[in-house]
């Protein structure tokens, strides 16, 4: 053992002058983190205000039996509700099983491999993607062809939506589980469907069925993409190969009108989409937090 | 430059020439020892000399990261394990490995023991009950689960979930059993139960044990394997090589005046 140098002691003052100084530094990051929080949530809070004060006054039965009603009548938003309803929902069953098992392959089977770097770029691209560029794509591939706006041309442009959102979700869900548990499952000798069906997913769910709502959540509320597939429907529609109504593109249309109670079933609507996208972020929330 | 201090009777594994390589970096230089049956041996040596690296090329754990690559020959039963056609899942059922961080699977705790024998048996009910039992037992901890079979593996203390992953391991009756550092994230007396349970394994199955506490491995291992720096330094009766070291580095190791 060498000798070690003597090493410089501060002295107590010196210490104390040097907390006191970290301490300062603290209490403004602390003023500016919490400042900017309280920016994000006043906007959010007053969205909110704004959507209870005008969306709760159409709350009533008629807005869930009646049809969109023609300028200056009374009605409901029943068709649109349902339209959104069948729409979102056959997008999700569609999009869903399409995006786990992507996800799957990119984060099980060949995490580094070009079909792999070269789906995780493209599928970027696609998150990133306006999505009125994905309704336009829809209307020359779909609508054009048949000459006709339809719900399944809608349902398919929603498809197109939640498709990247749920395999991004879903490798990043998995690429979690540890890589332990992985190798303990491989070493009683489990063959790689099992390790991945009964262990790693499994361990993941709660964060897949996460990425499922939020994608749910996120289709809900667009609008670009159903103006040019399943356009509207004044209409009570379930033919899927018809013009489809819609929440977000009957509050579009009523919005902009010049008719007091279309504007008035338009706030109605901004409140249900509102109430329909927070109880599923709460709902995801939960889910993540039993985990 | 390996110095045999005993040759063991039957052997269950043989490495010959085995060299492995991470990418480029070669991890073990042409290794050559044989595993003998029905014994526990123990592999000692600094982080980074390869033990755990050789342990997992007897159950092929590293065909699953493509830029890992073994060569040589491992001989299990007179099979290579690395060129044998024999589906790797089925070397995997004869040769366990429980892991350092105890691993339990998302499920009950009867679960996590009939997870692994469902791969290879059909079994009645009644019969997956004893098995279960058994397995408990086995890595005693029966009594302390018996009345939470159905409750989740993960809400298990440490040394049990450990325990648990042994009792999977031993649950699916391999012949070889790997064990991976599986103490180091237990308490002593976790540890005395584990190395207990270790003693007692040896006479249905070939232990091998990876570890970083050296009297851990003088303690609860028949042969033990000095390596440093991906070569087998010294292979002999854990009593010969704690006692009367071959080789300078070996002795240096043990009696801590390494490096």
């Amino acid at each position: 053992m060498s000798a070690t140098p003597v090493q410089k002691v501060n002295s107590m003052a010196e210490r104390q002058a040097r907390y006191n100084s970290r301490n300062r530094v603290n209490t403004v990051a602390l003023i500016l983190a919490v400042g900017a929080m309280a920016f994000g949530v006043f906007w959010l809070i007053w969205i909110l205000i704004e959507t209870f004060r005008l969306g709760l006054g159409g709350m009533s039965l008629a807005l869930f039996t009646q049809m969109t009603p023609p300028p200056n009548e009374v009605g409901g938003l029943a068709n649109a509700i349902w339209g959104s309803l069948v729409m979102v929902v056959l997008a999700t069953l569609i999009g869903t099983p399409i995006g786990v098992m992507a996800g799957i392959y990119l984060a099980e089977y060949e995490p580094r491999g070009w079909l792999a770097e070269t789906t995780r770029f493209v599928n970027d691209i696609l998150l990133s993607a306006p999505s009125i560029v994905i309704g336009l794509f829809i209307y020359s591939l779909v609508v054009a062809q048949f000459k006709s706006f339809s719900g399944i041309a809608g349902v398919l442009a929603l498809a197109l939506i939640v498709i990247p959102v749920v395999i991004r979700t879903t490798e990043n869900m998995l690429a979690l589980v540890p890589a332990g548990l992985r190798e303990a499952t491989y070493a009683l000798g489990t063959p790689k469907w099992k390790v991945i069906t009964k262990i790693t997913l499994r361990s993941a769910q709660a964060g897949v069925l996460t990425g499922i709502l939020l994608a749910v959540a996120r289709i809900s509320g667009e609008t670009a993409p159903l103006l040019f597939t399943a356009l509207s429907n004044q209409f009570w529609n379930s033919d899927l190969s018809k013009p489809m109504a819609s929440l977000p593109v009957t509050i579009f249309k009523f919005a902009m009108s010049p008719y007091e109670n279309w504007q008035e079933l338009a706030w109605a609507g901004v409140f249900l989409i509102t109430m329909a996208v927070l109880g599923l972020n709460i709902l995801a929330r939960v889910l993540t937090r039993q985990k | 430059m390996v110095e045999t201090t005993n040759t063991p009777l039957t052997s269950k594994i043989s490495v010959r020439n085995l060299n492995f390589y991470y990418g480029k970096y070669h991890a073990l230089k042409g290794i050559n020892m044989e595993i003998p049956e029905g014994k526990v041996t123990a592999f000692i040596g600094p982080s980074g000399c390869g033990k755990s690296t050789l342990l997992r090329t007897f159950n092929r754990m590293y065909g699953l990261y493509p830029e890992q690559r073994a060569e040589g020959e491992i001989i299990l039963d007179g099979e290579n394990l690395l060129t044998t056609k024999t589906d790797v899942a089925l070397i995997r059922a004869k040769v366990g490995m429980v892991f350092q961080k105890p691993t339990p699977f998302p499920m009950s705790i009867y679960d996590n023991i009939a997870f692994g024998v469902k791969l290879f048996e059909n079994l009645s009910a009644s019969e997956m009950d004893d098995r279960v039992e058994w397995a408990l037992r086995k890595a005693a901890l029966w009594t302390e689960v018996k009345d939470k079979l159905q409750q989740s593996g993960s809400g298990l203390s440490g040394g049990q979930q450990q325990r648990l992953c042994i009792a999977r391991g031993v649950a699916i009756k391999p012949e070889v059993l790997l064990l991976d550092e599986p103490c180091s994230a237990l308490d002593p007396i976790s540890t005395a139960k584990v190395e207990e349970l270790i003693a007692e394994l040896k006479n249905e199955y070939t232990v091998v044990i990876v570890t970083h506490n050296m009297q851990q491995a003088a303690r609860c291992s028949d042969y033990t394997a000095y390596m440093y720096l991906g070569d087998l330094v010294e292979f002999g009766e854990t009593e010969q090589l704690f006692f009367k070291p071959q080789r300078k580095e070996t002795e240096d190791y043990i009696t801590g005046r390494f490096g």
